[in-house]
This record gives C-alpha cells, structure tokens and sequence, in this order.
C-alpha cells in the first residue's frame, strides 16, 4: 500500500514560543523538549478550588500540562522507578481547563482524545494555548524513553502516586499529534466529520432495537416501547 | 500438592509478561492491518504501536502506562491440590499482584469507587478480580493474567428475539462508532461479543470472548464462525481507523460466546480489548514444571459445557 502524505515531524520545546505554535497544523506530529508536569483533576480541584498554592513556579518551569499518571514507584530512599507513560482522556476535564490556564499559563495541554472545539475556542484560543494527543494510544514504552528524569513529585501525600503531581525532564518526547491549532480547530472533529459522511451506509441492514433507552430520547415522559 | 510458593512467584512473571509483552496472535493481527492500512494518520499510529511493542521488550517496561485492570482466571484440573487450598491461592495472586506493581512498575490504578481510597498495589475490596474454571482430568493449575484495559468500548444492551440479527449488528456498530471516535477504545481491539446468559453472564461471556480467545480462532459453531467473520468484515468497513483518524482499522478480530437464555429475550454485550491486549498464562503442574504460554486456552469444550450430560 502507498502511503503518501506522511505527517511532518516536528521538535518542539515544553515551554514553545508563539511563533513555534503558530507555526503547528493539526495532523503533525510533535516530539517535546524540556519539562513537563502531570495535573489532573486532583491537582486542579486542590488548586481551583481549595485555593492551596501551586508547588511549582508555572509557566516559567514548565508550560506543558500532562493529562497523566505515569506508572512508577518512588523508593524508600526518595529515588524513583519510571516504566511506562500513558495519558488519561482530558474530556472529563472540561470544568477546569478555563481556570486552569488562566492560573498555569500553560500553553501545550496534552492528554488523550483532545477537547471540543468549543473549549478549544472558548479557552485556549485566548491563552494562545494548543491540545497535543499521545498517540495510540498504548505508546506508553516510547513516552517513557523520552523521559530523561523525574525532577520532582508533588503532593504525593496529598493525593497518592496516580493524582500526584510529576515533575519530569524530557527529551524527544512523544510521539504527539498536533489536534488543535491556535485558531482553535480540532483534527478529531474534522476526521469524525469525513467518517460520518459514509456512515448511513455501514449502517444499512441494521434496525434500531426493539426497546429504546434514555439517552436514545431525551424526552422523560416517552414510552420506550 | 501444587507448591504455593511457586505459585506466587509464577505468578509475579506472569504480571510482569503479560504488561510487556504483547502476545503474537495480537501482534501478528496488527501487523496485517498496518500492511492493509492506508489512512496517513492511522498508519503513523499503527507504526508506532508497533515499535512500541519493541521498545517496552527491549527496556522490559510496561507497553502502556495505564495499566488497566489486573485480574486473574484460574482454571484447576479436577486432580488439582493445592498446598493450603484455595484461601491460599487467592492471597498469593492478591500479593503476587501487589509484588507486580511496585517491581515492574505498573499503574497502581485500583481505588474505592467512592473514598478513593489507593493502596498504590492494584488490590483492594474485590480486586484483583479471581474467577475460575474447573477441566475434567489434570493435576496442573493454569493461571491467567489479563491487563484488561478501557473504560471505554464496553457495552450491554436487552434485546429480544424481534430484534433478531439487524438488531444485533446495530448495537454491535453503535459501540464500536461510538467508542471509537476519538479512538476512545484504543482499537484497533479484539472484540468480545457475548449473546445470550443472563445480564451477568453475557458480560462475563463477551468479556471473555475479547481476553480468553485467540485472534484467529472461531466459535465451533459455523454459524457463528461465519458471523465472527461478517462482523469482523463490518468493523473494518466502517471508515474509522485508530484513534477515530480516517482509516480501516478498527478489529483486529471479532470472538462470539454464547449461552443459553430466558426464551424471550437476546442479552447482547460487547467488549474491546484494546491496543494494549495483555495476557500471559502459565501451567503449573504439581511435580514443580511450570509451561509459560499466550494462549489461555479456557473455552474447551467443557467450559462450553458441550460435553457435560444433564
Ligand atoms: S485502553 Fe489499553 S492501550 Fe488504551 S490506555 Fe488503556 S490500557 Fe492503554
């Protein structure tokens, strides 16, 4: 099979200048440089609503947020074991990401299966901030490669190993796929919109089933039969 | 007698196979499609998988971070013993798991649904889970290891006899689009498809249909077979490839148990193991030999119950 058309490979620094975002299209794919930080819900409920402060000095030691918990150990003497480095499916994240950009300055969120388009526009476009998507998304043997050192870990006490904050220096990391640009569109929606266009198709020979389910109307008082 | 130590400690190996190296039925399944792929963006993730299967054997790390939900099928031949009984056997998977986490590393990713509470090991009230099957003859034990990953690509639905076939390959569809965008699922996976049972047991069928089964293999029903063929053909035709990119990967095969049901209904389940399809069994024979291998081997005819008599 011919493969045209091969994404471009780009190096791109954890703390990345506009230009060098300005420069991304969605599709390409991205390898980091510098630091990195993993925060999820616990790290951001600790910050956005319990109001504690940040344990790192953000954006200057990093501005790229990981949507992550990596599987390590840290020994008793302090030292730390890093295998393998998966993201975890930013959606869920929607409530925070607003606030949490304003705080962070983040500029690069990565994490898994991106965001909608509508936070895209409604909240990174305005922090000049981009989505970058691990791929896979099992590639969790190369991300850890990438993976120089464990520089730090945050609040481990606090919220235990999978929510804890990691500190790590990176070098080549990834690989990442570019799904939002700075304009705020989105390379999932745009390859859902070319698959839906055939999908009455896949579908013919099919029926809907005989008992429907909410969800399937949002109308509470319907009959399911 | 079965020694528990030994046990334990095949048991350990097994945690640590199972998380880094993928099986080469599995392996073998994606290569094929990264050859068929011709979707650029789902070709690059294909490719990378593929070197990171490489990558996790070389460095002996984990394939993928998260390390899903470890669980453990046990299956005793009927002459089986087992050195302090099954009480025994179950603490020794719990702290083989434990071991596990914290050698290979693997993700402690087990916590209480509602405190959250996290022994940072994988174990807990009721996890790992330990379910089990028993074959006539044997004095081995095998254990079974799946790293079942995704909380996303599983499904349950009641349907009824009306809803016949269509209705079977529109649920069937449903989960697979509806998971696979984004690439949620991590396809392209091996899907489980279990029909029939009961609620409880379609799930536990069309789990193990995913995590229990060769790709390649089929249900000795033809009928079946042909319509693990079919739905094998249809994912594949949806448009859709790995992470939802435009493509044609999404199943690497299609495995369908069945089980006998209440005669008005047709419970339908369908599960995906996903890029990350982790598995490793061992036999551990009571003379000490312990045989490493990928295939679980668990749906013989007795577990189908085929030769039991009534
Ligand atoms: S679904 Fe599988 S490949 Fe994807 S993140 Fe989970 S374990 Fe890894």
């Amino acid at each position: 099979m011919v493969k045209d058309n091969k994404p471009r490979k780009i190096r791109l620094s954890a703390n990345p200048t506009a230009e060098a975002l300005a420069d991304l299209r969605i599709g390409d794919i991205v390898y980091l440089d510098g630091t990195v930080y993993t925060a999820r819900e616990g790290v951001y409920k600790r910050v956005l609503e319990d109001g504690i402060a940040m344990p790192m000095d953000l954006p200057a030691d990093s501005a790229a947020n990981f949507h992550c918990s990596p599987a390590a150990t840290q020994h008793d003497d302090g030292s730390f074991d890093l295998g393998a480095v998966t993201a975890t499916a930013s959606f869920r994240f929607s409530k925070w990401i607003g606030p949490w950009l304003a705080a962070s300055g983040a500029k690069l969120i990565i994490g898994k299966g991106g965001m909608s388009s509508k936070d895209y526009r409604e909240h990174f476009v305005p922090h000049g901030a981009i989505y970058l998507t691990t791929v896979g998304y099992g590639t969790g043997a190369l991300l850890g490669r990438g993976v120089k050192q464990v520089s730090n870990l945050h609040w481990k006490k606090e919220l235990g190993l999978a929510q804890a904050m990691w500190v790590l220096d990176v070098e080549n990391f990834g690989p990442f796929i570019v799904e939002s640009d700075l304009d705020g569109n989105s390379l999932f929606e745009r390859e859902n919109a070319r698959i839906s266009a055939s999908l009455d198709k896949v579908y013919e020979g099919t029926r809907p089933a005989v008992l429907k389910r909410f969800g399937e109307t949002d109308d509470r008082s319907d009959e399911m039969i | 007698m079965i020694n528990i130590e030994l046990i334990q400690k095949t048991a350990e190996s097994l945690m640590a196979k199972a998380a880094i190296e993928i099986p080469d039925d599995y392996l073998t399944g994606l290569q094929k499609a990264a050859n068929d792929e011709d979707g650029d963006l789902s070709s690059f993730v294909l490719e990378a998988m593929l070197e990171n299967y490489v990558a996790a054997k070389e460095d002996r790390r984990a394939m993928c971070g998260d390390t899903g939900c470890p669980r453990w099928y046990v299956k005793m031949g009927n002459e089986a013993q087992i050195d302090g009984g099954p009480i025994a056997l179950e603490a020794a998977l719990r702290r083989a798991t434990a071991n596990a986490t914290k050698s290979v590393p693997l993700r402690p990713n087990r916590v209480h649904p509602l405190w959250r509470t996290d022994h940072d090991n994988n174990v807990g009230i009721g996890a790992p889970e330990i379910e089990y099957g028993f074959e006539p003859d044997g004095n081995w034990i095998d254990l079974v290891t799946v790293h079942k990953g995704g909380l996303f690509g599983t499904d349950y639905r009641m349907l009824f006899p009306s809803d016949g076939i269509e209705g079977i390959k529109r649920f069937y569809l449903d989960s697979l689009v509806a998971f696979g965008k984004r690439g949620l699922a991590c396809q392209p996976a091996i899907i489980g498809i279990g029909l029939g049972g009961s609620k409880d047991s379609c799930m536990v069928l069309g789990k193990r249909a995913a995590c229990l089964r060769m790709v390649g293999d089929r249900n000795p029903d033809p009928k079946i077979a042909a319509l693990e063929d079919e739905f094998k053909e249809l994912g594949n035709n949806i448009g859709m490839g790995a992470m939802g990119f435009v493509g044609k990967s999404m199943v690497i095969d299609c495995n369908i148990e069945v089980g006998y049901c209440h005669t008005g209904g047709m419970q339908m389940s369908v599960h995906a193991f996903c890029l990350s399809s982790r598995r490793a069994v061992a036999r551990i024979y009571d003379d000490g030999r312990v045989e490493f291998r990928t295939d679980p081997a668990w749906f013989t005819d007795y577990q189908r119950r085929e030769t039991v008599e009534w």
